[in-house]
C-alpha cells in the first residue's frame, strides 16, 4: 500500500516498510507514527537517528538486544533498557522503530 | 531436542565465495538470528570462504548488496570466536592484513576492544571442530 506525503507517494511493503530505504525523510517517520496514532518526540528520534547510523555502517538493522545495548552505550543507562524502548515504541523497538526509520525489518526480529 | 537451557557449542563453517551463490549471506543471516538463543557460536572461514572477509569489497559491478560491512556487527551479537583457516589464506596469496579487522567489547573488562578473528591452521581448526555440539557447513 503506497504511503502519501507531501504530495509524493511511497511505495511499502505489506506491513508498511519503506520499499526503497533511500527515499526516506524525516515527515515519512512522522506519517507512519501518525497513522499508528503515535507522535514522535525528541526521544523517539534519538533512537530513529541511532538506526539510521547503525544501519548506514553495518547495513543490518540490529535485534532489539543489540540495540538495547548499543543505546545504552549510547545515550546512558536510564535510555538502554527494554522498558523505557517499549514506552516509546510500544510495537517493539526494534520492529516499530526501523519501520519509522526507512531500515527493512530487523534480522532475526521475531 | 536438547533440554531447555542447554548451551551448545555451534560452528558456522562458510567455504564459498560471498557472492556468485547465496551460501555467504544465508549462513550470516542465520548467525545472526541464531544468536537470539544464547548458544557458544563460532565461525570458520576455509577454502573460498575466506574471501567473504576480505577488505575493500565492492560490488558495484555485479548489482548486489555489498553485505561485508555486517560482519563487523557480529561482536554486537556476542560472536567473538571466528577463525580463518592459515592453509586456505596462504594457497589464495593472502594474509590476515587482506581480511577485515573484527573485534567485540568486553564487558567484564570495561569494554575493552578485543580481537574476534584469530588465523588457524587446519589441525587446529579439525579440533575445534572436534570439540563442537553442532557444526553448520555453508
Amino acid at each position: 500500500m503506497p504511503l502519501e506525503v507531501n504530495g509524493k507517494s511511497y511505495e511499502t511493503d505489506e506491513e508498511g516498510y519503506l520499499a526503497n530505504i533511500t527515499e526516506w525523510e524525516p515527515d515519512l517517520a512522522d506519517a507512519m507514527a501518525e497513522a499508528d496514532g503515535a507522535a514522535l518526540g525528541e526521544n523517539h528520534w534519538e533512537v530513529i537517528n541511532f538506526l539510521r547510523e547503525y544501519y548506514e555502517e553495518y547495513q543490518i538493522a540490529p535485534a532489539v538486544r543489540v540495540l538495547t545495548k548499543a543505546i545504552g552505550k549510547k545515550l546512558g543507562k536510564d535510555k538502554g533498557n527494554s522498558k523505557y524502548l517499549y514506552e516509546l515504541f510500544p510495537y517493539g523497538p526494534a520492529k516499530q522503530a526501523c519501520k519509522y526509520a526507512g531500515l527493512p525489518k530487523p534480522t532475526g526480529c521475531v | 531436542m536438547s533440554e531447555e537451557g542447554t548451551i551448545k557449542k555451534l560452528m558456522y563453517v562458510n567455504r564459498k565465495a560471498p557472492y556468485g551463490t547465496i551460501y555467504a549471506l544465508e549462513s550470516l543471516e542465520v548467525v545472526l538470528i541464531g544468536a537470539a538463543f544464547d548458544q557458544q557460536v563460532s565461525l570458520a572461514f576455509v577454502d573460498d570462504g575466506v574471501y567473504q572477509l576480505a577488505r575493500n569489497q565492492s560490488t558495484d559491478g555485479i548489482g548486489m548488496k555489498n553485505f561485508s560491512p555486517t560482519y563487523a556487527a557480529l561482536g554486537d551479537y556476542d560472536v567473538r570466536h571466528i577463525y580463518v583457516e592459515r592453509e586456505s589464506l596462504e594457497t589464495r596469496g593472502l594474509t590476515v592484513e587482506d581480511l577485515m579487522p573484527l573485534t567485540y567489547e568486553d564487558e567484564d573488562d570495561d569494554w575493552a576492544e578485543k580481537d574476534s578473528l584469530r588465523v588457524v591452521d587446519s589441525r587446529e581448526l579439525a579440533a575445534l571442530m572436534s570439540e563442537q555440539d553442532v557444526v553448520l557447513s555453508f
